[in-house]
Formats: C-alpha cells, structure tokens, sequence
C-alpha cells in the first residue's frame, strides 16, 4: 500500500511553473505537514485570543468578589456558575486566568524581544568583528551563563525592586547569552561564505553586508530559538511570581495564583490546578510549535 | 602601446600564521592591457586566488597582508587607496566572479533585488531605472524570460543559470576589469563552453579587460590572448598563448600541458607532475620547483633564477633558459 500511494505521488513536476515559492512559504508548507506542530500552534492561538478578548470572554472581572446576601461566595468548587470555582476571596478562577493570559503572553514575548535584540546586536558584533571584540562578549555570556538563570533572575529582581515589569527586564537579561551565542556562531559561519565575499566584491559596506546580508541569514535559528524560549520565559515568569518576586497580589498573574492558593491546596485544590493547568498548555503549546519550527526552517531538513 | 588598465609591480601578499610568514604571493609582476583577456594558470594552492583577492583589496586581514608592491589601477595606488575608495572601485572599476555559482548568491533574496542594489550601489539611480538596468543586463547574458527571473530566488536557478546571473552582477556597472577566479570550474562541459563564450562576447563587446584564473589550459587556450603560470606564489613563466602551447619553456609549464589529457592517444596512464606543490616559504632557498623537477641541476637548489626573456620573447624563471 505505502509504495502504491508513492507512486500516486510523482515529482509534481509542475511546481517549477508555479509562482515562484519563497522561502517562508517553503517552510509553511513543511510546518503545516507537522500534526504536533500545528496543535501547538492551535493552543498558542487559543491562549493569543483569550489575552486579546480577555474582557469580552471573561465572564467576571479579575477583582469582582462574589458576594451575596447569606453568603460569600469563597472557595466555590467548580459549577457551572463558576467553570474553574472560585478563590478565597469569592474570586471567579476562570476570569483570572483568562486575564492571567495576557500577562504571562506579554511578558513573554517582550523579554524575548529584548533579548533577541540585543542579543543579536552583540552576537553580531562579537562573530563579524572577530578578536578582543568577540573574547570581551563572550566571556560576559559565559559568566552570565555560569549562573543557574532562575537564581540570576531572582538577583536581578533583587537589585530592581519586585514587580511586573522588573522580573520581565530580568528574564530578558538572563537570556539574553542564548541568543548572543547563537547569533554569533551563526555570523562566523555565514560570513564564511561565498555570497558575503561576493557582496563585497561588488562594494558594498560592511554595516549593509551586516544587516542586510548576514542578518536575514540568521533569522531561521532566531525565530526557532525565540518561540522556545517564550515558553521559558513564562515559566520563569511564573516563577518569579510564585516566589513573590514578580507580579504582585491583586495581579492575575498564574504563577502568583498559584502561590496564594498554596494553603488551600488540600481544601480547594482547583484554585492551584486551573492556574497550573494554563501554565502548562502554553508552555506545551510554544515548544510544540518551536519544534515544528525547527523541522519547517532547518536548512539541512530541505530538498 | 596605451598604458596598461591594471599594472602589478611585485606584489608580496603574506599570511602571519603561528608558524611565522606563509608568502602566498610572492614578488608577482603583471599587466593587463584594456580589452585584453590575460589567463593566470596553476595548480591549487600557487596563489592565482590570492592575486586575485589581493587586488581586490580583500584578502583576510588578519592573517592576510599586502607587505610590498603596487597595484596600479590606471595609475593609482590600489594599495594606499583607503576603505572608501576601495569600495568605490570594487564592482564599479574591477569586478569579480567567483568558483561557486551556487554559493556566491544570497539564498534569502531575490535575483532582482541582488542585481538592483549592487547597480545603485554605484549609481544614483531609481529603482526603476535599476530594474531596467538589470533586466537589460540580464537579457545580456543570455537569460531568457528576464523579467520572470527577477522575481526567483537563487535556488530555483541551475548552476549555469547562476553563473550568468554572476557575471550580470559583475558586468553590471560596466567595470575596467573584470576578475574570473575559476568561473567554470564547477559547472559542467557543455555550460563551461557556454559560459566561456558569453565571456569571450562581453569582452569583445564591452572591451572589459578579463583576468581569467584558472588551472584549465583549455579555458586558457581558448579566452586568452597572454598566460602568466604561477608557481608557489611566483610568475614561472609568461607568453602569448600561441607561444606557451608550441613552445613552453619553463619545466613545470612543459609539465602541465603535458597533464592535459589527449582524447586521441590511448596511452594507458595520464602523466602527472610528481609531488605536490610545496607549502608556500617551505623552500627557502634555489627555485621553488626544484625537487619536482626532472631537470633540477645544482644550480637550482642554490640559487633562486630571476624571470628573464628568452628567444621566443616569453619570459622564464629558470636555470635552463638564462644565457
């Protein structure tokens, strides 16, 4: 049967004529063949759409107290008023993790951005450059990489001050070696190839050959690197915020959630499962999709 | 006789390694004339590309360096000229085609776009005026469907596509000279030809000189009109074409057209120059072909011959030949 379908399948010899296929429309092609790739994208939206229409979609505000006349309405288990139950402060779980969404989405995607910036500046700058340039760069991702990133983190948001915004310049920083690393050996490689002494045989400046040249060539790995580590950086974030270090109380940050329900887990353990539960999807979510990446951008995996 | 368009005086380009100096070009004298195409033959490893970079002002720095000599192009200095001015000369005076069609394109752009920003990198032109330019030039190089062309990435083109599309990007801004550093040596026998005669026509048609690097004696049979063979970083020997095929004097030359094999003959063994080129400074003293050499004599391990004219009017670095 198998080779039966093979043959049914010939080398589709009409796709020369086709409009010409470019690169990113190469690899959607192969990132849509990846199942596993394609759920993750599903949750990855799914989670997009609940942070954008949070308001819409929430059925009660983040610090709406359920009270009644007789009763207060804390630590309701799941019905189907309240989908998820509620806190201890007569909260709707289900409301708060849907706003949770969009902290943990935010944070994540803007520490990402900051380190993918300027970890690809210095990346840049330490594989074109070469010598003390390069040695003075990578020792400091070296040291910075010696540090276990949680603990570096906390050291950071230690010197900042706790808040929000504090542990998000601190998950950028701590990530920031990653990407300067792979920028960098990605430039040491591409600027040894033929296209770039091309492109200066026909004059061109070497901060063009740079951003023009060998930057696009290093997007591929980039993008694949940073949909992985958004995934990180929501964990990390959470992280911070259970440790008390990030978000703060009335926040319906997950990880702080998680921390405020931590005396109920026994009596109420659906106000620490429903928090756990999105963390993980995301994170599910991003790595799945940061796989499928992989396989749709890797050069190697090409025809 | 006008003055020549590029003028090499004893260029000396060494590489500072660990092991101390590597002179990769060692003391290399030549000129090429407008219009003219002038082959540099040798074996892998003699040099011809580092001459190449070194007049291109783009040789590895660090471990690559310029350390004596001129590079005249129309008189001037290329080797004082400063970044800027090399830029400015580079694509738009002396151009350059290089080995690998299918790596000296940039895979994430269009065709287009690479043709279009090489032409106003030298030119104060509108995008459209590029386009123009491009598809024009494009169409000159005996692409077909130009415009469609524009609009493909490298990948979706064949070798020989690509090498035309190289020596569009080269010719593109009308440059002086145009450097060929093995331009067919990876593509097959039937582009080869091809890609030679469009190379031989836009010479003709657009009087750009050519310096043809190669180590293929047929493709500098048939494009050049002077050969210069290098040797170990060193010019061994220099004639007109007619000249080195009928009579080559220098035993290395005699060697390498004798590797040439004859499609008529039916010996059994192809001949080959025993050994390998020596390691660039490894030979410190007599003539760096020596001890390849059938007719080394004393004399040529001791003394370094100098390159001196002979009685066919070619010019050879070796004992045999000096009066």
């Amino acid at each position: 049967m198998a080779e039966l379908a093979r043959n049914d399948n010939p080398i589709q010899p009409n796709q020369q004529d086709e409009k010409p296929a470019s690169p990113w429309r190469d690899a959607w092609r192969n990132f849509r063949k990846n199942k596993l790739a394609l759920i993750g994208l599903g949750i990855v939206t799914f989670f997009i759409i609940l942070a954008v229409f949070a308001p819409v979609i929430a059925p009660e505000g983040i610090d709406d107290q359920k009270i009644s006349t007789e009763n207060y309405a804390k630590l309701e288990s799941p019905s189907s008023e309240y989908w998820f139950g509620t806190d201890d402060f007569g909260r709707d779980i289900l409301s708060r993790v849907i706003y949770g969404a969009r902290i943990s989405l935010t944070v994540g995607f803007f520490a990402v951005m900051g380190s993918v910036i300027v970890g690809s500046i210095l990346g840049i700058v330490a594989g074109y450059y070469g010598r003390w340039v390069d040695t003075i760069i990578s020792r400091i991702f070296d040291i910075m990489l010696a540090f276990p990133s949680i603990l570096l983190a906390i050291a950071i948001v230690a010197v900042l001050g706790p808040s929000l915004k504090n542990a998000l310049i601190a998950i950028a920083i701590i990530n920031i070696p990653n990407f300067g690393r792979l920028v960098r050996s990605k430039v040491l490689s591409i600027k040894e190839e033929e296209y770039i002494m091309a492109a200066k045989a026909v004059g061109m400046k070497d901060s063009r050959i740079l951003f023009q040249h060998i930057l696009p060539n290093s997007f591929a790995p980039i993008i694949v690197q940073g949909t992985l580590a958004i995934a990180t950086a929501i964990i990390e974030t959470a992280a911070l915020g259970f440790l008390g270090l990030g978000a703060k109380a009335p926040t319906p940050e997950w990880g702080t959630m998680l921390a405020d329900s931590r005396q109920f887990i026994t009596d109420a353990p659906y106000t620490m499962i429903f928090p756990g539960l999105a963390i993980m999807l995301t994170v599910l979510g991003f790595n799945l999709m940061g796989d499928g990446l992989r396989d749709a951008l890797d050069p190697k995996m090409k025809s | 006789m006008d003055a020549p368009v590029l003028d090499v005086k004893g260029l000396k380009t060494y590489f500072l390694t660990d092991d101390g100096e590597v002179p990769a070009v060692d003391d290399i004298d030549f000129h090429v004339k407008r219009g003219e195409v002038l082959g540099i033959v040798g074996e892998s490893g003699c040099g011809k590309s580092v001459t190449s970079l070194s007049v291109m002002g783009l040789v590895p720095s660090p471990p690559g360096k310029i350390v004596g000599g001129e590079i005249l192009y129309k008189g001037e200095d290329l080797t004082k000229a400063n970044d800027k001015r090399m830029r400015q000369i580079r694509g738009n005076d002396i151009a350059m085609i290089f080995q690998e069609p299918m790596t000296s394109l940039n895979p994430v752009y269009k065709i287009g776009n690479q043709l279009i920003e090489a032409i106003r990198l030298h030119n104060p032109w509108s995008k459209k005026q590029a386009w123009e330019r491009a598809v024009d030039i494009m169409t000159q190089v005996g692409l077909p469907r130009a415009e469609e062309l524009m609009d493909s990435y490298p990948h979706q083109l064949s070798g020989g596509m690509r090498q035309r599309v190289m020596i569009a990007m080269a010719m593109v801004c009308n440059p002086e000279v145009l450097i060929a550093d093995e331009p067919t040596t990876a593509l097959d026998v039937t582009i080869q030809a091809q890609i030679l005669d469009l190379m031989k026509r836009l010479n003709t048609e657009t009087q750009t000189s050519i310096i043809m690097i190669t180590h293929d004696l047929g493709v500098v049979s048939e494009m050049c009109e002077r050969i210069i063979v290098m040797y170990a970083g060193k010019v061994v020997e220099e004639a007109n074409v007619e000249t080195i095929f009928k009579d080559p004097k220098h035993p290395y030359t005699v060697g390498l057209i004798q590797s040439v094999p004859d499609m008529r003959s039916k010996k059994q063994r192809l001949y080959s120059i025993p050994g390998t080129v020596p390691k660039p400074g490894s030979i410190k003293q007599g003539c760096q072909f020596a001890p390849r050499c059938e007719h080394a004599f004393d004399r040529c391990f001791a003394e370094t011959p100098t390159l001196e004219k002979t009685d066919n009017g070619s010019r050879v670095r070796c004992w045999l030949h000096h009066s």
